[in-house]
């Protein structure tokens, strides 16, 4: 009885193994498809709706977390296998710490968690040469926490092939508030060390370039964010079915596609990420023209 | 309160509005409509408040009944796209969109100051927009301008305050002297503010703000760690309002992106993407966009107990 009780186990497994092969093969077909038009270069996600996940199935605090890692590890993986080189997560926002303190303790021992396995031989990272980088207010973090940030961020300076960018103690005015904060410090410090020239009274046009490089410029706050190591989003994914920006970079989506599916974050699937992608290959032509114009 | 009804005879669209006594308790009041449905006449008594109102049909002086009063939100913003969609599909030029644009829009800011909304920042041209064929961005100037000079009266007496915000410095100067006046003239009106954003973009906004500080930095005002978020808000050009944040933001035309528009201010609003095209987005949409907004369930990062 219990041999047959194993057979029939053994025999679910290989049926299990073989349906995902199936799966699996299959995805591969579809993205191959996917692949003959445009694919987005940089993919960003705000993981809205594990706790109300957890609810909904009758879960305790923190599964609902736990599911929506999961499911961020398999969107990875299909962004991978898809050959998106960019993708940036919303993890934690600064406003979150304002939520109960056991709440915020139990997302810190999660991240903690979380952040040192990407350490390990056979995490997601190595598999596929992802380079880590922790975007945010870190010195707002605990000091496990953002010691563990920067020593993933360390070990996975040399890695190329795809870019990793984990919000955390994140909010997009924060990171413009750092960017101002910085240009202004450095263009007072080029006046300082420039000194002033003297020019003739015929010299308009040589005292009003000198008066443009005085300005701040665009490039300056731009290369003062911390987000300056991607490319700007080609689109931003929020799950729950909320649709709006939650203080997350309110600069880099000025031109992304915003795509808000119902689901909730442990719920999004390969279907929400194929159709976000469709839809961002249907404008996708207009939006290169209109670059291209600028 | 009696309510009369008549047609528009052309001499009445520049009547100005006005109240005289009938008698002690009564005030009989008339106001040209803003969209020239006709010139409603009203009586009410001086013992209800009497607070002076553009005069419409008896079921639309309150709110429609979708919406609920203490969930209206307090600052629109609206990115007026698809003028040039709409009048390619009817076959026409695509000033003759704008044109139909500027109606709508006319539209959507009566039905705002009537419910109640305090701000109403709407996207007329963008920086992105420079790069548009000459003549069409000619005739928009014109046509901004002529709209002005022609809703001037109508924004006076509907207490509407108009402001400009943008990089004023590539318009034309006719353009920049009626915007002055329209400002000055209408300052002190507190109904309904319209902003309206020619020339703008949201880096654009930011970027004015940071050269700001900077400048008041170097001159000794400010120490560097004294610079926050709240300072940076104080230089953005929405400074010009009460409420700078707007809590939802329309987009016509169904693209699904922000484009630039207020990039700052944009961080808690609730975004609605209308498929309609703007000369087509009225009443109807308005309502379904304002009731969708009063469905949601904002948070701020925080948590609903």
């Amino acid at each position: 009885m219990a041999e047959l009780a194993g057979q029939i186990k053994r025999m679910n497994g290989g049926i299990n193994q073989l349906l995902e092969q199936i799966f699996g093969f299959s995805r591969r077909c579809l993205f191959r498809v996917i692949s003959m038009g445009p694919i987005p270069n940089h993919l960003a996600f705000i993981m809205d709706g594990n706790r109300r996940y957890a609810k909904k199935c009758g879960l305790e605090e923190g599964s609902g977390h736990k599911a929506g890692f999961s499911a961020l590890m398999l969107m990875l993986q299909y962004c991978y296998e898809l050959g998106i080189k960019y993708v940036t997560i919303y993890a934690f926002s600064i406003d979150n710490f304002r939520r109960q303190p056991e709440e915020v303790q139990c997302l810190m021992d999660l991240m903690l968690e979380k952040i040192k396995s990407l350490l390990e031989k056979e995490s997601i990272v190595h598999q596929y040469g992802i380079r880590v980088y922790f975007i945010g207010n870190l010195a707002l973090l605990n000091d496990q926490v953002r010691d563990a940030a920067e020593e993933v961020m360390k070990a996975t300076a040399k890695n190329s092939r795809v870019v990793l960018l984990i919000c955390i103690a994140y909010n997009s005015t924060d990171e413009i508030l750092q960017a101002v904060k910085k240009s202004c410090i450095n263009k007072l410090d080029n006046i300082e060390a420039s000194g002033s020239y003297k020019h003739e009274d015929s010299d308009i046009e040589a005292k009003d370039m000198e008066n443009q490089e005085k300005k701040i410029q665009l490039v300056d706050i731009e290369e003062n964010m911390q987000m300056s190591v991607a490319p700007n989003p080609d689109i931003l994914i929020r799950s729950s079915g909320e649709t709006r920006l939650s203080n997350f970079l309110l600069w880099q989506t000025g031109n992304s596609q915003l795509c808000s599916p119902a689901a909730l974050w442990p719920e999004i699937g390969l279907r929400h990420l194929v159709w976000a992608i469709l839809n961002f290959q249907r404008s996708h032509s207009y939006l290169e023209k209109r670059k291209k114009q600028l | 309160m009696l309510s009369l009804r008549v047609p528009t005879p052309t001499s009445f669209r520049r009547l100005h509005a006005g109240r005289s006594r009938l008698s002690r308790d009564c005030l009989f009041s008339y106001s040209p409509s803003f969209v020239n449905r006709g010139v409603r006449l009203r009586v009410r008594s001086t013992k209800s408040e009497v607070v002076f109102t553009p005069t419409e049909e008896e079921e639309e002086v309150t709110l429609p009944e979708e919406l609920q009063p203490e969930l209206m939100p307090k600052h629109v913003a609206i990115i007026m796209d698809g003028n040039g969609r709409w009048a390619k599909n009817q076959g026409l030029q695509p000033w003759d969109g704008h044109r139909a644009g500027v109606e709508a829009l006319k539209e959507i800011v009566e039905l705002s100051g009537r419910w109640g909304i305090q701000v109403l920042t709407v996207f007329a041209f963008s920086t992105d927009n420079w790069i548009r064929p000459r003549i069409e961005i000619d005739f928009l100037f014109s046509l901004f301008e002529r709209s002005l000079k022609s809703e001037f009266q109508n924004l006076a007496q509907n207490n509407v305050r108009i402001s400009i915000i943008g990089d004023s410095s590539k318009l034309p100067k006719s353009l920049l002297r009626l915007i002055n006046e329209g400002e000055e003239g209408t300052k002190n009106n507190k109904r309904l503010q319209l902003i309206v954003a020619v020339g703008y973009s949201g880096k654009y906004d930011v970027l004015q703000a940071c050269r700001g500080i900077a400048q008041r930095v170097k001159d000794g005002e400010i120490d560097v760690d004294e610079i926050d978020e709240g300072l940076i808000e104080q230089e953005l050009e929405t400074n010009c309002t009460e409420f700078p944040y707007p809590d939802l933001l329309i987009r016509t035309s169904g693209e699904l992106r922000v484009s630039n528009f207020l990039l700052w201010q944009l961080a808690y609003t609730e975004l609605f993407f209308a498929q309609e095209l703007w000369p087509d987005f009225g009443r109807s949409g308005y309502i379904e966009a304002l009731m969708s907004f009063q469905q949601r369930q904002r948070r701020f990062g925080g948590r609903k107990s």
